[in-house]
């Protein structure tokens, strides 16, 4: 029985620590200031004054739209590039093949610090030949970070499930190798790519050193970039800056709870 | 026949040539923007100068890693941060895990929620609200306070050892919940008989952890305990929001390191591609090394 006790003990604890910055967050939303400095941790009414002072003097609503935008291609183009490979790789399976698959996934091991420098100077050059993919767009903040070998991990260990059979009817009927893909497999693998879309969208909404690094003017920031620059002012208003991240925060905590399960799945898939 | 046989052939060109294609953009795309840049950044840790203006300097760089005092506390809080924070979390996650995989255990799911939450937070967002939370007058020290618990405000973002005491609860808060869902979704697949056989053998809780628990899940703490180790020493966004590798450098990592050495200080790209290395060499050492700690083969 004391045993019992200690575990809800423990794990109430454990939640509540972890509920506890959101709660703080929500709550300040909605307080002054100067309540929150004082540690009110009652819901408060000024909601509506933190949202007015929002949209009159912080850019979130372009910051919002050049997340949206950044997060939904990088999303888009990454689920058709690492999927293609992912099938590439294990239904054509072949030992060159194999090799390459090796060598594509020791990227993973390579730290992003490590490449900031060079991608900052590749786009740099590239800037002065293609100035619309080089520093300071949104196509140098998205190319970099499209392609990813645990992706293609990802595709390939899902499709090692996927009936073979139909593949082969498929082309019994007629369809073209990628008629069999688009028509086949997209369709049937729709939870892998619900739960490669769900970890993909939220990494790229989050992304912070890349952008940090290749975004210079104040029109392109995304949110992780305004949320750090109102974090670091001198004289923060704290009712503010809690309900522009309460802002943030929520399309991913939708996505989050609306499909909990794929996220899941997306997370751990590549480890079983 | 020989058309025959040349037809054949044909389609087996093309079924080869369409399959290279289905990876061919992926295989591109790595190239140009991993395996390129390691290559540039390479060539670019001979090299010193700044801005754009490098000339080749031999080995300089590597040397002046050595004697830099700054790269040298960037690499003890890494390591402080590895040898204190990562070991706490993957202790924390198995524990909780643990108890989270109790069948008669009530409100299982909130609690899983609820502390797996933090981990779908952004980087960004969580480490301004810490570091307002432990802010001198920040909410932590005024209910402290009010316990009684402490005389005065404890210096959590401006005393060197109490700043990194911040950042270290920090990335605890915001990776053990992710951690756990790992060991969770593993312990799932665990057969319950093997507890019920230990039970009946007259196995306590705890050795049934060491002795059957840890065991079989080997494999997944050696998954999280490689992907924490790489996360640790590449710790970038946290730093930078809460701290700025401060106060003085009591806090700085070797991503953060290298971002001010390329866009803070007067640019030395080659000096930062430098430092960069010591990040991969020290990625692949810490790899192999958590491998061979896991011993045997299927390890």
């Amino acid at each position: 029985m004391a045993k019992r006790i200690f575990i809800y003990v423990f794990l109430s604890i454990a939640a509540i620590v972890s509920i506890f910055p959101f709660l703080w967050m929500i709550v300040s939303s909605t307080n002054k200031s100067v309540d929150v400095t004082q540690g009110r941790l009652l819901p408060g009414g000024a909601l509506g004054e933190n949202l007015s002072k929002v949209f009159e003097s912080v850019d979130l609503v372009p910051a919002l739209l050049n997340s949206a935008y950044i997060s939904v291609t990088t999303t888009l183009l990454a689920m058709l590039i690492a999927s293609l490979a992912g099938y590439g790789f294990e239904i054509f399976r072949t030992k060159a093949k194999d090799t390459v698959f090796s060598i594509l996934l020791l990227s993973m091991m390579i730290p992003f610090a490590a490449l900031m420098v060079p991608l900052y100077r590749m786009f740099g050059s590239i800037s002065q030949t293609v100035p619309v993919i080089g520093i300071d767009t949104i196509s140098s903040v998205i190319l970099p970070t499209v392609t990813t070998a645990f992706l293609i991990f990802f595709f390939r260990q899902s499709t090692k499930m996927f009936p073979k059979d139909m593949l082969e009817a498929g082309r019994i009927d007629g369809l073209s190798e990628l008629g069999v893909f688009f028509r086949i497999y997209v369709p049937t693998m729709k939870t892998t790519y619900a739960a490669a879309a769900i970890i993909t969208f939220m990494s790229s909404w989050n992304n912070y050193l890349w952008p940090l690094v290749v975004l210079q003017s104040p029109e392109k920031r995304t949110i992780p970039l305004l949320i750090s620059n109102l974090g670091s002012s001198y004289s923060p208003d704290y009712g503010v800056i809690m309900t522009v991240i309460l802002i943030a925060t929520l399309p991913t905590a939708l996505v989050f709870f609306l499909m909990q399960k794929h996220f899941v799945a997306g997370m751990t898939g590549s480890v079983k | 026949m020989i058309v025959r046989e040349a037809r054949a052939m044909n389609i087996k060109a093309k079924t080869n040539a369409i399959s290279w294609a289905f990876i061919a953009v992926a295989v591109i795309m790595i190239c140009a923007f991993y395996f390129y840049p390691m290559i540039q950044a390479l060539i670019m840790s001979f090299q010193s100068g700044t801005g754009t203006n490098l000339s080749f300097v031999g080995i300089d760089n590597y040397t002046r890693l050595l004697t830099d005092s700054t790269f040298i506390a960037a690499l003890k809080n890494t390591f402080l941060y590895l040898i204190v924070q990562v070991p706490i979390m993957i202790v924390l996650a198995l524990f909780i895990s643990v108890l989270l995989n109790d069948k008669d255990l009530k409100l299982k799911g909130f609690f899983r929620t609820a502390i797996f939450l933090p981990a779908v937070t952004s980087l960004v967002a969580y480490s301004v609200i810490f570091k307002y939370l432990f802010g001198t007058d920040g909410l932590i020290n005024l209910m402290l306070l009010k316990l009684n618990l402490i005389a005065a405000p404890i210096q959590w973002i401006t005393d060197p050892f109490w700043a990194k005491i911040t950042i270290i609860i920090a990335i605890t808060w915001r990776w053990t919940g992710y951690n756990m869902i790992f060991y969770l979704s593993a312990l799932q697949n665990i057969d319950g008989s093997i507890y019920e056989a230990a039970r009946i053998d007259g196995a306590s809780s705890i050795t049934q952890f060491t002795r059957i628990t840890v065991p079989l899940l080997k494999p997944i703490i050696l998954f999280t305990s490689i992907t924490s180790t790489i996360g640790t020493l590449q710790l970038f966004d946290e730093v930078m929001n809460i701290t700025k590798g401060g106060p003085g450098n009591a806090t700085m990592t070797l991503s953060q390191y290298i971002y001010n050495l390329s866009f803070k200080y007067t640019p030395d790209f080659g000096y930062a591609a430098t430092v960069s290395y010591a990040i991969v060499i020290l990625i692949v050492i810490f790899s192999i090394l958590q491998f061979k700690l896991a011993g045997d083969k299927n390890g």
